[in-house]
């Protein structure tokens, strides 16, 4: 009995230098938002669109991120320009149902999404949470400079023939008859 | 039925089979490319590699090709080992050497059978680090796009243009890694059944440009089981929409009408549902002349109105609106006042179709067609009326090479072996037609003659025929004309299972009465004969059915004070008497989606939705009840023609109480409800899905107008919902929106559905025909035989009233044009590639004139293209020659061509 009454104190006593003890130790908080937190790159933040490093789209409108979506917030259509690229006529990112998951980010095999260190997109309007092309589209390439699509794929664009790109022969010539 | 042992368990499989069908149709997972299950073997691409082993006793086996592999009893083999899993795994790799990275950038993406096959085989990295080979894409026309780099070489395509289809102009080209298929120069692919090359092509070389302008993959794609409107044969078809627009519309396997294959006007014609023609409000005529949009409550309010104001209304039907909306016509205006919108010549042609298809004459469907091995074609323009049907009598002149090959123990699957053994032997094929005909080319013998001499003809052999039976000397005749009878009696006569083709393109009932004439008398001989008579549109036996002998003339004739027409342009119907028609005509409603000449009429018109916006049932031209159901709801007013005149009478039906009312009153329409379930069926306790399972952007798609996401729009008429929640896996037939499986997101996951390859459907429901075969055929007794100066010659392209309303198709509708004979162009004056102008024809278009001596004397042919219908029934038009005139381009030439 005395026993346990003892070893209470003797716990209260150290609780309270506990506390003591962190009036002399450096304060956690940060002050935010006059302090800015690190975030590394890879951060899964705000969802941008990239360039390739032509400044064109990167965007072909595959909808692979649309699909991978596991809350189904993204909505894109594909179009085409006279170039003969694939671009998204809108591409569309509800970003009030989005849980920043990066699903999309994985999907895309064109790196044009990408998920950013930037997390400060609140509002109070949530229709103000829809974001169009027009807020998603960035000038830069983002995390993955130097990608550029069409230059590995087989299909042909103005400015890029059929046999230019990486690891392409030129076109056969389908009448040849040699061995 | 052999049994055979795989990967040690015994499994009893179809004899004669070749060992990929069988595994195929026993659930067993094998890849493949070159194999199609409806053009047999030809063991190319080596891709479905199994190992067989020659006993118990022998555990290395020998790699086998399954789909070149008969079974047979007792026959040992192994899919799962190591030797036929890295064989396959090696294969594919090769395959892929030089496919393109292009995968984001390919329409066929996410339902590519080359896609699914890598995934089976488990092949992931690419070790070869050459050089891809690469090629020059050809302008394939406004249907389909091109993109060589991507192709495996199975030879697909070729075997279905080629061998199947019997087109000329696609080809494998060039030698060795090479090998390059497409036109010899780039143009349109002139064959009427080109489009099936995208579902044929397990990857992306051919591709739907119509789905490409507005592109969805197929996962995103609300879809659901419809039937195409097309044409009489109610192909049936899986019609797709996204954001409210229709995007493409698919073949759906039905074993007993269209197989696997569509033709070119049911897949690319749909553009009239998105066309900017599309009426999409109700509108009321203003003093003006222009239209006031009015609400829909307003619309009514009028309507109501003018009819209480009326004591004679008439309702005009439409062989081209499902029977629901014509009996909700009927309902409104009374039995007596209702016509099927069909003329008099119309009418009695499709009577005689229902009098065939109520007889004991054999009327086949259309797969049994291609089991007959004589076929006589009577005046019908079969690749243009009614162009699914070409593909099977194609496939009917095949009979003599599988006969050949039986005789040599040859399987049927052998396609190489059976096509080489044959080379040009076909099971005879009889054209007698005005024009040149498609089927020409195939024909063991062509005839060219006019409509009325085929009547004769027809007759010639039809007493040919009796004369055998009742041992009368046989009517006199030119010496010519018996040896071309007795020719045609002697083929069919020889043939195991003669067939006779007929239609109302030939726009003479006299000569489909002798048709079926001919088939009972030629039945007397061949109990196995038969007839299949092809009608016009696709409700056409379903008005013709309800409408108690009321014809378009018979109503109009009354002069009504309110017309209301139901879905149909009657200007293509009467020709030149609409004007003088629509002068004396005091009140017109319109209930019709586009606008054209009788919509422009109208005093109000109210905006009707399409046929893949509603449900609806018809009856194809062999009796077969078929629903269609609605794909998405149409935005703003346009609501389905049956629930607009329900509206009007303060009813609300859904489709099956308005079936149920015409199986009340017509005994032979009870089946209509046996042709799907209706809209109290549920599985699992819930509706079936319309959406794939991994259908994306719901939370996204419509954020735009709202964040708040919008309710999914509540389907009343219907067992399915626009919704992705339940399982099509498990779905009637008639239910299904889409053909998918786990593994297989190409169309070859229909194999999954089938009872097994080739068979029918797990889940379909069994036909629903509406004429029993009961009576006994009557002889029709011997009428007039007219014959007719000008023809009007069917386009596959332009010649229904709502297909040449698409964008695309509408590039291949044909110029005007006057075919005639030279001695006909001299009398005129006359030579070729003159513009003519005629005074009947609207829109002063000019003709351009093209001689063809091969028409029967005194007979000139105009397209039935919706410009010129007015030159219907016009016997003393007269001609002027435009000075100094140049026949514009036929079609777009050039286009992207990389």
């Amino acid at each position: 009995m005395l026993l346990d009454m003892l070893s209470a104190i003797w716990s209260q006593l150290l609780t309270l230098a506990e506390v003591l003890k962190h009036t002399f130790t450096k304060a956690d908080t940060v002050q935010y938002p006059e302090e800015m937190p690190y975030l590394a790159p890879r951060y899964r933040g705000r969802i941008v669109l990239t360039r390739d490093p032509d400044g064109h789209e990167r965007c072909v409108a595959c909808n692979l991120c649309a699909v991978a979506c596991p809350v189904d917030c993204i909505a894109l259509q594909k179009t085409e320009d006279e170039d003969g690229r694939w671009y998204p006529e809108f591409f569309r990112i509800n970003f009030s149902r989005c849980i920043m998951c990066g699903m999309c980010e994985e999907a895309c095999p064109t790196y044009s999404i990408q998920l950013t260190p930037d997390f400060e997109m609140c509002e109070y309007d949530r229709q103000n949470m829809v974001y169009e092309k027009e807020h998603l589209l960035i000038s830069g390439q983002g995390k993955y400079p130097g990608y550029s699509f069409y230059n590995v794929a087989g299909k042909s664009i103005a400015g890029k023939d059929k046999g230019e790109a990486l690891n392409e022969s030129p076109p056969v010539d389908v009448r040849s008859l040699l061995p | 039925m052999p049994i055979i042992t795989v990967d040690g368990y015994e499994l009893e499989v179809k004899a004669g089979t070749n060992l990929l069908d069988a595994l195929l149709s026993r659930n067993i997972d094998v890849p493949y490319f070159c194999w199609h299950p409806a053009m047999g073997s030809i063991g190319a691409c080596r891709q479905c590699a199994v190992v067989q082993y020659a006993n118990k006793d022998d555990d290395r086996g020998r790699i086998v090709m399954s789909c070149m592999t008969a079974v047979t009893e007792g026959a040992i083999f192994s899919v799962d080992t190591n030797n036929a899993v890295t064989f396959r795994e090696s294969v594919i790799e090769n395959l892929m050497l030089n496919h393109p990275h292009d995968c984001p950038v390919c329409e066929e993406g996410g339902e590519c059978h080359l896609q699914d096959m890598t995934v089976m085989v488990g092949h992931r990295n690419r070790q070869y680090t050459g050089r891809k080979t690469t090629f020059r894409n050809q302008y394939l026309g406004p249907f389909i796009g091109h993109e060589m780099n991507r192709c495996i070489t199975c030879y697909r395509c070729t075997r279905f243009y080629q061998d199947y289809a019997g087109g000329h102009d696609l080809n494998a080209f060039g030698s060795r890694d090479r090998v390059f298929f497409g036109r010899a120069e780039s143009g349109v692919l002139e064959n009427e059944f080109a489009g099936n090359l995208i579902e044929v092509c397990p990857t992306g070389v051919f591709t739907d440009k119509t789905l490409s302008k507005n592109y969805t993959r197929k996962w995103d794609l609300q879809s659901a089981p419809t039937v195409c409107t097309g044409c009489s044969l109610g192909c049936n078809t899986y019609t797709s929409e996204r954001y409210g627009e229709l995007r493409r519309v698919h073949n759906r396997y039905n074993q007993e009408v269209n197989g696997y294959f569509l033709c070119d006007r049911g897949r690319f014609g749909s553009g009239y549902v998105d066309s900017p023609k599309r009426i999409r409000q109700a509108g009321m005529l203003n003093a003006a002349g222009l239209y006031d949009v009015v609400s829909k409550d307003s619309a009514i309010e009028h309507v109501r109105s003018m009819l209480a104001n009326a004591s004679k209304i008439k309702g005009i039907g439409s062989p081209r609106a499902s029977l629901e909306s014509n009996q909700s016509l009927r309902d409104l205006v009374g039995e007596d006042n209702y016509c099927s919108g069909m003329t008099n010549t119309e009418r009695e042609m499709h009577a005689v179709i229902l009098d065939v298809l109520r007889s004991d004459l054999n009327s086949p469907s259309m797969s049994e067609v291609e089991n007959f091995d004589a076929v006589l074609v009577l005046g019908e323009d079969v690749t243009n009326h009614a162009p699914r049907l070409a593909l099977s009598i194609r496939q009917a002149t095949r009979n003599k090479s599988l006969k050949l090959a039986a005789e040599t123990q040859l399987s049927e699957w052998q396609d190489a072996a059976v096509r080489e053994l044959a080379q040009n032997q076909r099971s005879p094929l009889i054209v007698v037609t005005p024009m040149t005909d498609r089927l020409d080319e195939i024909a063991s013998q062509s005839l060219r003659m006019s409509f009325g001499d085929i009547t004769k003809l027809t007759q010639g052999l039809i007493d040919a025929l009796t004369s055998d039976v009742s041992g009368e000397k046989q009517r006199a005749g030119s010496s010519e004309s018996n040896e071309v009878v007795r020719g045609i009696i002697e083929t069919l006569l020889a043939a195991e299972r003669p067939l006779i083709v007929s239609g109302t393109s030939v726009g003479s009932p006299e000569l489909l009465k002798r048709a079926a004439n001919l088939a009972a008398a030629l039945k007397q001989h061949k109990k196995t004969a038969g007839i299949f008579l092809c009608a016009s549109e696709v409700n056409s036996l379903g008005v013709c059915l309800i409408d108690n002998h009321h014809s378009l003339e018979s109503i109009l004739d009354e002069a009504p004070e309110v017309v209301i027409v139901l879905e149909n342009d009657l200007s293509l119907r009467l020709g030149h008497r609409f004007d003088s028609w629509i002068a004396k005509m005091p009140r017109l409603i319109a209930v019709d989606h586009l606008d054209h000449l009788t919509t422009s009429k109208a005093d109000i018109v109210l905006p009707a939705a399409t046929d893949p916006e509603c449900e609806g049932s018809y009856i194809n031209t062999e009796g077969r009840a078929q629903r269609s159901m609605a794909v998405f709801k149409p935005a703003g007013n346009i609501a389905a023609s049956y629930h607009w005149l329900d509206a009007l009478r303060d009813v609300t039906r859904v489709p099956s109480e308005i079936r149920a009312a015409l199986a009340n009153q017509f005994s032979e329409l009870q089946v209509l409800d046996d042709a799907a379930p209706d809209e109290k069926f549920r599985d699992a306790g819930g509706k079936q899905p319309r959406m794939t399972h991994r259908s994306s952007g719901r939370t996204a798609m419509y954020a735009d107008i709202s964040v708040h996401e919008p309710k999914q729009p509540i389907d009343e008429d219907s067992a399915m919902a626009f919704s992705m929640e339940g399982n099509q896996n498990r779905s009637p037939s008639a239910l299904r929106a889409y053909t998918w499986t786990p593994g297989w997101n190409s169309n070859q996951s229909i194999h999954k559905f089938q009872i097994e390859v080739n068979g029918s459907d797990v889940a379909a429901n069994p036909p629903s025909f509406v004429f029993s075969d009961s009576e006994s055929f009557c002889h029709y007794p011997r009428g007039n035989i007219s014959n007719n100066v000008l023809i009007p010659q069917f386009h596959i392209f332009g010649s229904d009233e709502l297909s040449a309303f698409s964008d695309e198709l509408s590039q291949r509708v044909p110029l005007p044009y006057l075919r005639i004979r030279s001695e006909d162009a001299q009398r005129l004056g006359l030579t070729k590639d003159d513009g003519v102008m005629c005074d009947q024809v609207k829109k002063s278009t000019p003709l351009r004139i093209i001689i063809d001596d091969d028409l029967p004397v005194d007979c000139m042919v105009y397209p039935k293209i919706a410009e010129l219908f007015e030159l219907n029934g016009l016997d003393n038009a007269s001609f002027v020659r435009i000075d100094g005139w140049h026949s514009p381009p036929a079609i777009i030439t050039s286009d992207r061509t990389n």
